[in-house]
């Protein structure tokens, strides 16, 4: 396979990310999105899930859903750099939304080429959002740790750090039996399945721990391959992870810039100051290198698949270390009025934080990397 | 990567396949002579000369000034600068010795020079039978560019020039220097004006400067009443300025030209320290605190954000290409000179921890890992951090032109 000089960027990526940008300006500006999600700062507040299913339904009818789905399981079939465009727009929103939960099952449904995978993208197709369960209580991202096993067909044990759990109809579920560990879906209504909401610092999604009792399930995977298929989604995954983190690190960056061109102190806007205005370059030279890393993972998802896993391992390094560090210099540069409930900033900062960790952060990467590019230790 | 071939245009592909071809039968090989990590450093004429011997091969074989016009002494081809480049990096051959002809001073000749003077000069700067230099640093004009204080003044067609230059890389075996100076006192920036001086004019002295190296490589040259002819002019009088501009944007890779270049080249006494493979084979033969390197988890993973970096200053250049993915269009070239030379730096920084004590051992120890060299480029690499704008005038730059920032002058 060649590698194209676009990252893959084709005339339709590109109006699909200028419509997205068009559509969360319209419908998720900062202002709305704070008085959706923010709306109760009580340290003990209720655990609740803020989003507008309604726009979720909107993205749906655009078929945002549809971009990684193939043809012929009612999909549209485009490459990967379609969702990661749609990402880092989702990112520089900071929108809550199943979209991306439901792009990562899409991936490792893809990933199993069975038929019963392929009925579940039709009813993903169809408007139902999904989710990975597939991660186990010590949060290891190993593909073949889990805390479900499978017995007679039924599920049983708990999946942790369910991503978008209430927000999702279908779980994608990681389970063990003595053929190994396959993929299960069942729906998040399913008799048996208990989803425990998360107290989450992220205003802008939900996250649950799932309990599982003698649970009907129809796998997905071939017997026993359920880590394959992880291994196989994991290079699309993180590219799409990374991207929020690139979408949602611009905003930082611009948001940041505007009040340090306006802001006055010692009668000089404060980005006269280089102590303001190097570290913002630096986040902006953080933001680069991770988004030129993350449009190579997803180029190379299709076109040099045997180099996909350690690219996209490389861009969700970058781009995890880039969102603390974007997050940080972003509510220090405010000042006092970023360190507020009332300033945008800390909804895009726990959005950060949340997601540098998610699928693994910056470290974990480096030691996966370490091991094929230094020598396994 | 193997496969930039794949967007080749046809004209391309052909002049693709014929580099490849020739640098196959006439790569110069093992050079007889040592040879320093960069063409800063260049001070040994036998290097010189071999590495002048280089460049000519491939000037007269197409490799260098592919796209140049044929009366400019080019190539005459679209686009394939590029390509030569691509292919006598991925040959590893030696580097060019008229680094700062080729890439300071041939942009503003071609972009601002009179016609006649294109055809004099630029057929023996791309062939490096005329080695350059550039004189724009004074000790006064430093960062602070504008500041010059070496005059030209005017008699009727030529000017009278007196002054004194420092940290001119190259001055000592340079034919020829790019000369940024004032012609008037009434404006800082209005009253510059740009010239190319033949470095042989009576009046021009040249006296080497040492580095924290040890080696040499620039100098302090001064300006006694030389004389020189107007016709060497570049751009108005009054509009120095807007010439060095050019000659700094090409400096620091963010220039509308591709500049030849070569580089890569391994030899047995000198290894290439500006990619992570040879760190990586140092991490993987030393020992650090009695323990191998390659298995210390905090180098492993300075290793591999090393890595990281490198590949995303590859994957910017990529993107850099697409004007679709570029919201501002100068935010990645601006960015091109900070990113190299910080990476150069911190990659050589790091062959300390991968080599402990032992990296307290020079070039002139025989028990020194890859013989000295990385403690030599880590020093080494301060020029490139200093050079062609500080990177903290780097970053100025950026948070002016690109985030809009308010201006620090
Ligand atoms: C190896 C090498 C080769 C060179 N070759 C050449 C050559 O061939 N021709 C030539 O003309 N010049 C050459 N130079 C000179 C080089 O361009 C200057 O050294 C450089 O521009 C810095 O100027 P300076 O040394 O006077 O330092 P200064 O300008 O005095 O800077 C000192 C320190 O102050 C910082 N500083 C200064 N102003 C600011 C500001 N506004 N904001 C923030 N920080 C600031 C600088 O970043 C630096 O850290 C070379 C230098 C080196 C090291």
């Amino acid at each position: 396979m060649t590698q194209s000089k676009n990252f893959g960027f084709g005339e339709d990526e590109m109006m699909l990310r200028d419509a997205a940008r068009k559509f969360f300006a319209d419908n998720c500006p900062p202002d709305q999105l704070h008085r959706l999600v923010a709306n109760n700062p009580d340290i003990h507040r209720p655990i609740e899930n803020k989003w507008q299913p309604e726009l979720w339904q909107a993205i749906c009818e655009l078929g945002w859903h549809l971009v990684c789905i193939p043809e012929d399981c009612g999909g549209i079939g485009m490459p990967l750099v379609a969702a990661v465009a749609l990402a880092e727009e989702v990112g520089k929103a900071a929108f809550p939304s199943p979209l991306l939960s439901t792009f990562n099952s899409t991936f490792v449904l893809n990933a199993c080429g069975t038929n019963t995978a392929k009925q579940t993208l039709e009813s993903i197709a169809n408007g139902r959002a999904a989710t990975l369960a597939i991660t186990n209580q010590k949060g290891s991202w190993e593909p073949l740790d889990t805390d479900v096993r499978i017995d007679n067909g039924k599920l049983t044990g708990s999946a942790w750090f369910v991503q978008d759990a209430s927000k999702a109809d279908l779980l994608v579920v990681s389970a063990a039996s003595n053929d190994g560990v396959g993929l299960y879906v069942v729906n998040t209504s399913a008799t048996g399945v208990n989803i425990i909401a998360d107290g989450i610092i992220d205003l802008t999604r939900d996250q649950a721990h799932i309990e599982f009792n003698h649970v009907d399930a129809v796998e997905v995977s071939a017997p026993g391959k359920g880590g394959e298929a992880i291994s196989q989604a994991m290079p699309a995954i993180l590219a799409v992870t990374s991207a929020d983190m690139v979408g949602a690190g611009e905003w930082l960056l611009q948001t940041t810039t505007e009040y340090a061109t306006t802001r006055v102190q010692f009668e000089r806007p404060i980005g006269f100051f280089q102590a303001v205005k190097h570290p913002l370059v630096n986040v902006m030279i953080e933001i680069d290198q991770a988004k030129s890393l993350t449009y190579a993972a997803a180029s190379a998802y299709h076109e040099e698949p045997e180099r996909a896993d350690i690219l996209a391992r490389m861009a969700k390094s970058r781009a995890s270390d880039m969102a603390a560090f974007s997050a940080n210099r972003a509510v220090q540069l405010h000042g006092g009025i970023g360190f507020t409930w009332e300033c945008f900033v800390h909804l895009y900062f726990k959005r950060q934080m949340h997601n540098r960790s998610l699928f693994g952060d910056g470290e974990y990467q480096r030691e996966q990397l370490a091991n094929s590019l230094i020598a396994p230790l | 990567m193997s496969t930039a071939e794949n967007r080749d245009t046809p004209e391309q592909a052909e002049f693709r396949a014929y580099c490849r071809q020739w640098l196959k039968h006439n790569h110069p090989g093992e050079p007889p002579v040592s040879l320093p990590q960069s063409e800063l450093e260049l001070s040994d004429p036998h290097a010189l000369e071999w590495l002048q011997a280089w460049q000519r091969s491939a000037y007269e074989a197409g490799l260098i000034g592919s796209d140049f016009a044929t009366e400019h002494g080019g190539g005459g081809r679209t686009d394939c600068q590029r390509i030569a480049n691509q292919e006598m990096q991925a040959a590893k051959t030696p580097f060019f010795p008229n680094l700062i002809g080729l890439r300071m001073s041939a942009p503003p000749i071609l972009l601002h020079g009179k016609e006649e003077v294109k055809r004099e000069l630029l057929p023996k700067l791309l062939s490096g039978e005329e080695i350059w230099c550039q004189g724009f640093s004074e000790p006064g004009a430093g960062s602070d560019l504008a500041n010059q204080q070496t005059f030209a003044e005017r008699k009727g067609d030529e000017w009278i020039i007196n002054g004194h230059k420092v940290w001119t890389t190259m001055a000592h075996f340079a034919s020829w220097m790019i000369l940024l100076c004032r012609t008037s006192k009434d404006d800082k920036y209005k009253g510059l004006s740009y010239f190319v001086v033949p470095m042989k004019s009576e009046g021009v002295s040249v006296r080497p400067l040492i580095k924290m190296t040890g080696e040499t490589g620039f100098n302090e040259v001064f300006f006694e009443n030389v004389v020189l002819d107007d016709r060497y002019r570049l751009g108005e009088v009054g509009d120095g300025w807007q010439v060095a501009m050019t000659t700094l944007a090409h400096e620091r890779g963010a220039g509308p030209i591709v500049i030849p270049q070569a580089g890569g080249m391994d030899t047995e006494e000198k290894l290439d320290v500006y990619n992570t493979e040879p760190l990586i084979a140092l991490a993987k033969k030393s020992y650090r605190n009695g323990e191998p390197a390659a298995d210390d988890p905090g180098v492993r993973d300075r290793l591999v954000q090393l890595i990281i970096r490198e590949q995303a200053i590859k994957e910017n250049d990529r993107r850099q290409r697409v004007p679709e993915l570029n919201d501002h269009p100068a935010r990645l070239a601006l960015q091109h000179k900070l990113l190299g030379s910080e990476f150069a730096q911190d990659l050589a920084q790091l062959s300390y921890d991968i080599e402990g004590i032992g990296s307290s051992l020079y070039t002139n120890d025989p028990n020194a890992l890859d013989g000295g060299q990385w403690p030599l480029a880590y020093m080494n690499s301060f020029g490139m951090t200093i050079a062609a704008g500080t990177n903290e005038i780097q970053r100025n730059i950026l948070g002016e032109r690109v985030l809009g920032l308010p201006k620090t002058k």
